[in-house]
């Protein structure tokens, strides 16, 4: 592990007394650190378990019985009706279009950027660092009162299309190919009559499967977990997307909120664990497949190359 | 025809079969040298995405905020800067400004040294074990908006939480006594800490694995323990992403909006009080000069990044 005992090798044997006091200590804060980052999915995942009164009475981390993880489906299910998997089905079109939109967009975008030097360019470059950088919920009111104008709040496409604007991955795509891409192989292909398009199309494109799958994934997340603008454009409840809908149920429910408490409701805490759930397991499922690619991206973008 | 004639003609023709050879090639050539109206194909639909979605929602807000409503519908530079004193001279306008302030300078300082402590203290025993807890911190970076509140509520109520017997000792009976709204900067910190942290840490880690191996050994040679090797090498090495860090995280946070309002708090922050104008009582104006203030801030803090993080250096080496 330490280089140090092959260093100072007369000392070893002191060195390898202290070697393991310092890695407990090392290991130690970092379980606590585990605590805090994994405790609260561990008891996610095991809430559903029980049901609403042994939530309150069992120990937090005991295991209820398995049962009642299908009990807390069932009762939401009744709840308006299967409403949740319209949601679900909802969160699913928008978050989908958004990331094919914002790819399809992104990616020729971003390559034009790294091969050419056009006019405007600059200016372009400029504008997409900008927006890159003004976090997204800065322009949801001003995007309302635009959607407003051309009458398409309340509409999917209120969601989907402002989703389809992402500097982000045209900086991404940027950065790919004036690293991935090799200026004399675009001359080579000039040599041999092909256009800009079929250079796109036969060197470009070829070289960004990677690219196509790290800005899937970021858009994906990004989008599936979007909240303060699907919340801002859409009034109809048959269009909301599951974090909207989470939202609404949270708050008009006696889920959470004691002064429904009364209402004769089926929705209680495990429901709302489980609706979490159904939130954040497919993105901590592509989180894991997806690990690496996500910390090269994030460097990506933290970076110079 | 004259054999002068049919010569001048011939060379006549010749000239113009040649001058239009040359024109074809010098044509073909300045085709394959300056691709521009390919890269303006290339770019268009983005172009008109930054316009109408970059662009336009600013200018469209600038435009609101000196309109009057009357029944809902503008009337264009009719309220001058009536919008703009309603808004900032609103009661509730100057708490919410203070309330985000107040959290950001908790959540911006503890943000930074918590990362840098993590990805120094992970990075001090690189390997096998080190990665998987970067992979387990990372994990929570799935949750965001409402779904993060949600688990954040279980987590904060004593009855339910995991924590329960540190949330008891600290004299917290019920959930109600933890979520006040004096408490919500530092819950908010606590909160955003469990979802963000982990890619920060990921990024520094990623950082501080691009030191070269004989730097550290001879640090090692010299005498530096593992404080010194990293308080001395490795802190200045990965400062110029603090900088990065601490303008993003400033940014983000200053927009905070999914919290307080599912904590059951109306007013608590600017973008709520936005909302609350356009949504509430139908002042878009009112809405738009505070929506624009919060922009105007995010833009600054955009071109802080730009200036210091060298984002053009990228640029000059592209062409």
């Amino acid at each position: 592990m330490s280089s140090s005992s092959n260093i100072f090798a007369s000392k070893q044997g002191r060195d390898k007394k202290r070697l393991n006091t310092s890695w407990l200590l090392w290991l130690v804060v970092l379980i606590f650190l585990a605590l805090y980052f994994g405790v609260p999915i561990l008891w996610l995942l095991i809430a559903p378990t029980k049901n609403d009164g042994q939530l309150l009475s069992m120990p937090a981390l005991s295991i209820g019985e398995l049962r009642n993880y299908v009990q807390a489906w069932s009762n939401l299910m009744v709840y308006g009706d299967r409403v949740v998997l319209l949601w679900a089905q909802n969160s699913l079109i928008y978050t989908l279009s958004s990331v094919f939109l914002s790819v399809a967009i992104s990616v020729p975008a971003g390559y034009a950027f790294a091969v050419s030097n056009f006019p405007g360019r600059k200016l372009l470059m400029t504008l997409t660092l900008i927006t890159m950088i003004l976090p997204g919920s800065a322009m949801v009111l001003p995007l309302f009162l635009e959607m407003n104008l051309f009458q398409l709040v309340d509409t999917p496409w209120a969601v989907i299309i402002p989703a389809s604007f992402y500097p982000f991955g045209v900086y991404l795509s940027y950065v790919h190919f004036s690293t991935a891409l090799p200026k004399d192989l675009l001359a080579a292909g000039r040599v041999d009559g092909c256009n800009e398009w079929q250079l796109f199309k036969h060197i470009g494109l070829p070289l960004a499967r990677t690219l196509f799958a790290l800005l899937s994934f970021l858009s994906f997340t990004a989008n599936w977990n979007n909240y303060f603008l699907p919340f801002v454009m859409l009034n109809d409840s048959q269009l909301y997307s599951l974090p909207v809908g989470l939202q609404v149920m949270a708050t008009s429910t006696p889920m959470l909120n004691p002064v429904f408490a009364a209402e004769n409701s089926t929705l209680k805490r495990p429901e709302a664990a489980l609706v979490v759930l159904l939130l954040v397991v497919p993105v901590i499922i592509i989180f894991l497949v997806a690990q690496r690619y996500v910390v090269s991206s994030a460097l990506a973008g933290a970076t110079k190359e | 025809m004259h054999p002068l004639q049919s010569r001048t003609f011939y060379r006549m023709s010749q000239s113009v079969l040649a001058t239009k050879s040359v024109s074809k090639v010098q044509r073909n050539r300045r085709r394959s040298r300056s691709p521009f109206h390919a890269a303006h194909l290339f770019v268009l639909p983005y172009v008109i995405l930054m316009v109408l979605f970059g662009l336009a929602p600013g200018i469209y807000a600038l435009i609101i905020s000196f309109a009057k409503f009357v029944g809902g519908r503008p009337q264009f530079f009719q309220a001058g800067i009536s919008n703009y004193t309603t808004a900032y001279s609103d009661l509730r306008f100057l708490p919410a400004l203070g309330n985000v302030f107040h959290f950001l300078l908790i959540s911006i300082p503890a943000g930074i040294v918590g990362v840098i402590f993590i990805a120094l203290w992970l990075h001090a025993r690189p390997g096998r074990l080190a990665t998987g807890f970067r992979t387990l911190f990372f994990i929570p970076g799935a949750f965001a908006g409402p779904a993060l509140v949600l688990l954040a509520f279980f987590m904060l109520s004593p009855v339910t939480s995991p924590f329960g017997f540190l949330l008891r000792a600290m004299g917290f009976e019920n959930s109600a006594q933890v979520t006040l709204p004096d408490n919500y900067p530092v819950l908010f910190t606590v909160i955003g800490f469990f979802a963000g942290a982990g890619g920060w840490v990921a990024i520094f880690y990623g950082a501080l694995n691009g030191i070269s191996k004989e730097v550290l050994e001879a640090a090692m040679m010299d005498g530096c323990n593992q404080w010194q090797t990293a308080y001395s090498i490795k802190m200045p090495l990965i400062l110029p992403y603090i900088a990065y860090m601490a303008i993003l995280v400033f940014a983000g946070n200053v927009q905070l909006f999914a919290e307080p309002q599912l904590f059951g708090s109306k007013y608590w922050s600017p973008n709520q009080l936005s909302y609350a104008f356009a949504f509430e009582i139908g002042n878009f104006g009112a809405s738009a000069a505070i929506s624009l203030l919060m922009v105007v801030i995010g833009l600054i803090g955009a071109g802080l990044i730009i200036k210091f993080s060298g984002f053009y250096e990228t640029d000059a080496t592209a062409s």
